[in-house]
């Protein structure tokens, strides 16, 4: 996030787009309550009619995919009635003359058609985010879980600069994450082209620091991202596979193939705290430790560094840092930390952002990266005055429909998403009976009218299939989905939404498109 | 009987919500919001309120487990990482240290993840690491 969560309740417009904030962040949600308790506008962009959507003074249901013509939509209007900051572009943009030129290809009648929204919605939204004091944009995977994710959320940046509702108080482009240290782990470097604290491999100095520091030799080549992996094992490049606390053989699009890819591997090292569809592969499973026993740190959507404390002993007799670091040790690499403490600091030395954090200075309130230096308050939103490049660059960005679209064999759009009581694979969460007992199976959900047309009774079980995979569920007959739009979540290993989806990725991010592909149903045999 | 209250942050979403875990005799038998909690100031979600029910859940994963026969038997630390230690370094021998993989995890803690990155640049000299940022 750009901005912080408090921000939120004191802006005067919020447009929430793909983001089903009251089901996967209840309590960020609040601050958006708060904002409309206050005065705010609440737009909420949704194919779905979702609760936060149904809360909103104004609900865009665009059809699925359609982000980027939406968006360019709203800049049109905006731009044609003088809306726009022109003073911001000037002084904090570049590249503006080259955005001009694309989003007057997307007049609302042109924009309407594709997106399916009403040219007043479009006029409505567009006069409430530009001329709103203080406009902030929250979005989630709605927005990036798609073939176009990085035009998505560049149209987003673009909007934000486009109005000068950035770099202020409760403004921003805000994603709100999903994971509790999803921002953690990208700062961290558990990714394929950045070490710790976004410092790109590429950069020979980085590289340099990192390998003097861990006395290795490092490679300054970017690896392979998660589903390309998945790839690599089926062309024989990668024999082994060590996953730590993920499960592929659920939430990886198209598990059919996922499942193909675990049987082909010599080796895969599976740490993890409950057996998974993805630890009955492993040669070696090893356990973990919860949150309950770990001694640490989770960065959450705000960039807060907060710490994490163990309440009981780890259940598997090592906390997973030592399990890691007897690996390495036998590997030939030794490792000799003695705490949780031991390894953040060790982080903090060679990543600025962490500069000036210690776990004394966590211990109250956490705060939020950048933070360079031990008497630096830590960071409450980006871009204050200057953005991190300089000037906020904008992209000229075209609309491409999905990777795939209904046709007469596969007639319905399947969206996929998540459900108020359960997270990711339900691994931990459906082992919680308070929360299983709300939804203890996976239910799919059709409108009224497609049920009728289909003679699907509520609650019978139907099969849902794509060009990737079968699943059963049970009929939600509801008309949160639009006729041709269906709805699964997520969570249910034995029926899995992933059985279905695409592996088609986004270009930049290679993101898969979890929300969009096209599928049948028909009644159970 | 030994009563503690830890205070923690939620292991769900990415809101980082402060809760209070309610230990007693080493089982967590309850959890409470954290009114010092920055983000969720004394409110949690259902799912935050119940999050002890699964830590201590007898499914919990409590010893590594070795492929034998086609099925997954129990053994001790020692033989475990010794065979994981020994597969790898196989693989790394006989096809090059680019015949590995890692996925890492947005669950665990920063530290955990720092050093699992560690471990896969510097023991294995490439950058195959990943996690579920994506999903």
């Amino acid at each position: 996030m750009t901005n912080s969560f408090k921000e939120l309740e004191s802006a005067n417009c919020i447009l929430a787009i793909g983001t089903n904030t009251t089901v996967a962040h209840p309590i960020g949600s609040m601050r958006l309550m708060r904002a409309k308790s206050n005065g705010a506008k609440l737009i909420v962009a949704d194919p779905r009619r979702t609760q936060i959507a149904s809360l909103a003074h104004l609900h865009i249901q665009h059809r699925l995919g359609t982000d980027v013509a939406l968006i360019n939509g709203l800049m049109h209007i905006i731009y044609k009635n003088g809306w726009h900051n022109q003073a911001f572009i000037e002084e904090r943009t570049e590249n503006f003359p080259a955005l001009a030129e694309v989003i007057e290809q997307f007049p609302p009648e042109r924009t309407s058609e594709i997106t399916g929204v009403p040219v007043d919605q479009l006029k409505q939204a567009a006069e409430w985010y530009s001329r709103s004091e203080s406009s902030a944009i929250c979005y989630v995977l709605g927005i990036t879980q798609h073939s176009t994710g990085t035009d998505n959320v560049k149209s987003l940046a673009n909007l934000s600069m486009l109005c000068g509702q950035i770099g202020r108080p409760s403004t921003g482009v805000n994603p709100i994450r999903g994971q509790n240290n999803v921002q953690g782990a990208c700062d961290m470097g558990c990714l394929p082209n950045v070490l710790p604290g976004y410092q790109y491999i590429t950069v020979p100095e980085n590289l340099e620091k990192f390998a003097k520091a861990w006395n290795a030799k490092l490679s300054p080549t970017p690896g392979l991202t998660m589903v390309e992996q998945i790839d690599a094992i089926l062309d024989g490049k990668f024999k082994g596979l060590v996953v730590f606390g993920a499960n592929p053989v659920t939430s990886y699009p198209d598990v059919n193939r996922v499942e193909k890819a675990m049987q082909a591997l010599e080796f895969l090292l599976v740490m993890d705290i409950f057996p998974t569809p993805t630890s009955a592969f492993a040669h070696v499973v090893l356990p973990a430790c919860s949150f309950a026993e770990s001694d640490g740190t989770y960065s959450s959507s705000e960039r807060r560094v907060q710490r994490v404390r163990p309440a009981i002993p780890p259940i598997p007799g090592k906390a997973n840092w030592e399990t890691l670091q007897e690996l390495s040790t036998r590997m030939g690499y030794p490792l000799k930390y003695t705490c949780g403490e031991d390894i953040f600091n060790e982080m903090a030395s060679l990543t600025p952002a962490f500069g000036g954090m210690s776990f004394a200075r966590l211990n109250e309130k956490g705060l939020c990266w950048p933070c360079p230096t031990a008497d630096h308050p830590g960071t409450q939103y980006l871009h204050q005055g200057r953005f991190s490049r300089g000037l906020g660059m904008f992209n000229a960005i075209d609309y491409r429909p999905p990777a795939e679209a209904p046709d007469k064999d596969y007639p319905f759009w399947l969206t996929t998403g998540t459900l108020f009581t359960h997270y990711l694979t339900g691994t931990m969460t459906r082992r919680c009976p308070t929360l299983h007992h709300e939804n203890p199976v996976v239910e799919v959900e059709i409108n009224p009218e497609d049920a009728q047309r289909l003679h699907i009774e509520a609650g019978e079980e139907i099969q849902a299939t794509s060009r990737r995979g079968t699943i059963k569920a049970r009929a939600l007959v509801t008309t949160k989905v639009r006729p041709g739009v269906v709805f699964i979540p997520l969570h249910y290993a034995e029926n899995a939404a992933n059985r279905l989806t695409n592996a088609a990725l986004d270009p930049v991010t290679k993101t898969p498109e979890y929300k969009v592909c096209a599928v049948n149903l028909a009644k159970s045999a | 009987m030994e009563f503690r209250s830890v205070l923690t942050t939620c292991p769900y979403c990415a809101v980082g919500c402060n809760m209070l875990l309610q230990v007693l005799d080493d089982q967590i038998v309850s959890t409470l919001p954290a009114k010092t909690g920055p983000s969720n100031e004394g409110s949690l979600c259902i799912k935050g309120w119940n999050v002890h029910e699964f830590v201590q859940h007898q499914d919990r994963l409590t010893t590594p487990s070795l492929r034998q026969n086609d099925s997954l038997k129990a053994v001790t630390w020692d033989q475990a990482l010794d065979h994981a230690a020994s597969e790898l370094t196989r693989l790394k021998d006989t096809y090059g240290p680019e015949s590995v993989a890692f996925v890492g995890s947005a669950r665990c803690t920063n530290e955990e993840t720092y050093v699992f990155q560690k471990f896969a640049r510097a023991v294995f000299g490439h950058n195959h690491v990943d996690h579920c940022a994506r999903l």
